[in-house]
């Protein structure tokens, strides 16, 4: 594969969830944690996932990226079950998970350099491009620990995005960090996936965020984790984290939460 | 510049007392000479050649003691950390002889041994492996898991897991099992040098040890002052760099 080609990326892949149930064994207990979540999403959709904490939604997640293997049902990637991790659904987790004896560059190496088919020379190349496209540019050489929250994330994104995945899956991962910083992540991630289309499921507890973000909003409730609803959000790209417009669809979300007993703990911010 | 005046002031202290307490005349000479008797054995020492040998004597047993010790420690505490079985057996008896103060197996290293280098080798060995098991094993297990996911989403495969994220995720705990190996290892082996009377080379040890059947204080307490030196030495030289290193890129505590 050509830098070029490696620097334009796949197609996004398509993704079917088909009636996966999850189980916990505990303990006193045994945790019923997904009941038969169905799920299809298309090429290239932005799918936010939304439920109180305890709903399932971060094992729906794994078992995505096949880091948990499914009681019942499984899942497609392009008509292909998933059994193990693979570097074509690349995970972005809540607290950064960089590798402290790494820095920013050699971070973003990792995933490249289990990448077949590309020489050395190309993959710093690819790591350098996708370090500019989040923007720190100037942090390849910061250690992890000298950058601020917002900056790790940043780091894990292109870490993630680096390899070409064709789906993208985060987990919260703006969860821990402030106000500010979020809002200005919001707009770069919708920049980054108008240029870089990648199939990405976003997992949050944050109704506003999910407005902002999603193609479509899938509402998720506990015990047992089921899918209740879901909701096309079709505004205009990009979108504005302090519209009205944002809003109202946040509070759809909210009273969709409400009825589905899942109301709380989640939050309008 | 400051703190080393400071320390150096400090030392100087120290002699000073300890000059002043010879000079009150509260105790016999005998027992506690004068700081410049001590200097004047070190340097007579120094010059016969009885010193310098001495230390080499001992630096070489410590040094492959220490080795085996670090090569037979390091895999038994990433495999305690990796099995419940080895953890559950290897781990367990890890645990209870790293309690076992290392002069205690002086008396069964002789048995077995006699009076040879193995003896010797033997003692320092079982001193460093067990904590240096148990540092490694618990420097695994304070990774947090995310890493590992991290890295297995990425394709990252069991092997490459081990050394590309476990073994430099584990450094931090590896260096500082490593210096605790050091310091078990140099204590066994002055238990064994003062216990162990061989023919094949005397040892800082066993310096000490005819110091005292000799009844000269000057030569333990010299002897003492040097094993205290090539301790700090190797700390400062050997594992602070590697610390501050670690500490840098981690982002713990001062730099």
């Amino acid at each position: 594969m050509s830098l070029q080609e490696e620097l334009q990326g796949p197609p996004p892949a398509k993704l079917v969830v088909e009636h996966v149930s999850k189980w916990f064994q505990q303990k006193r207990q045994t945790v019923h944690a997904l009941d038969d979540v169905s799920l299809e999403v298309a090429e290239g959709e932005f799918i936010v996932i939304v439920g109180r904490s305890g709903c399932g939604k971060s094992t729906l997640l794994d078992i995505i990226a096949g880091l948990e293997k499914p009681d019942k049902g499984n899942v497609m990637a392009d008509n292909q079950p998933v059994l193990h991790p693979g570097r074509h659904r690349l995970v972005m987790f809540q607290e950064s998970a960089l590798f402290p004896w790494l820095n920013a560059f050699g971070n973003v190496m990792f995933g490249l350099k289990l990448k077949p088919g590309l020489r050395n020379s190309e993959r710093r190349e690819v790591a350098k491009f996708f370090l500019h496209l989040v923007g720190l540019k100037k942090f390849m050489q910061a250690n992890v620990h000298e950058l601020s929250g917002g900056m790790k994330q940043r780091v894990a994104l292109a870490r993630a995005l680096a390899p070409n995945p064709r789906v993208l899956l985060m987990d919260e991962p703006f969860a821990a960090l402030d106000a500010m910083t979020r809002e200005q992540l919001y707009g770069d991630i919708q920049r980054i996936w108008e240029k870089r289309r990648k199939t990405i499921i976003f997992v949050t507890h944050n109704v506003r965020e999910a407005a902002c973000l999603a193609d479509r909003v899938v509402i998720m409730s506990p015990t047992p984790g089921r899918i209740r609803e879901v909701f096309e959000v079709s505004l205009p790209r990009p979108r504005d984290f302090n519209s009205i417009e944002i809003a109202e669809h946040a509070s759809k979300l909210t009273a969709a939460l409400k009825e589905h007993g899942a109301h709380a703990a989640v939050t309008g911010l | 510049m400051r703190r080393a005046l400071l320390a150096i002031l400090f030392f100087a202290a120290l002699v000073a007392i300890w000059s002043a307490l010879v000079r009150a005349n509260i105790w016999s000479p005998v027992l506690l000479p004068a700081p410049g008797q001590v200097a004047r054995y070190l340097a007579h020492a120094f010059q016969d050649g009885t010193l310098l040998t001495a230390t080499g004597v001992t630096l070489r047993r410590l040094l492959i003691g220490y080795a085996i010790g670090l090569a037979i420690g390091l895999p038994l505490g990433l495999l305690t950390a990796s099995s419940k079985f080895v953890e559950d057996t290897i781990g367990v008896m890890a645990l209870g002889l790293q309690t076992l103060p290392s002069v205690c197996w002086v008396p069964l290293a002789l048995l077995w041994f006699g009076q040879t280098e193995g003896a010797m080798l033997f003692v320092v060995i079982m001193g460093t492996v067990w904590s240096v098991v148990i540092a490694t094993d618990t420097g695994v297990r304070t990774i947090p898991p995310i890493y590992a996911r991290a890295a297995r989403t990425m394709g990252s495969k069991p092997l490459h897991k081990w050394i590309y994220v476990i073994l430099p995720a584990s450094l931090p705990f590896l260096v500082s099992g490593m210096k605790q190996g050091w310091a078990f290892a140099w204590r066994s082996l002055m238990a064994a040098e003062i216990y162990v009377t061989i023919l094949t080379g005397f040892g800082l040890g066993h310096l000490l040890h005819y110091g005292r059947e000799l009844n000269a204080m000057d030569q333990v307490i010299g002897i003492m002052l040097v094993i205290i030196f090539i301790g700090l030495l190797a700390d400062k030289t050997l594992f602070s760099p590697w610390e501050r290193f670690l500490h840098r890129r981690w982002g713990t505590g001062r730099t």
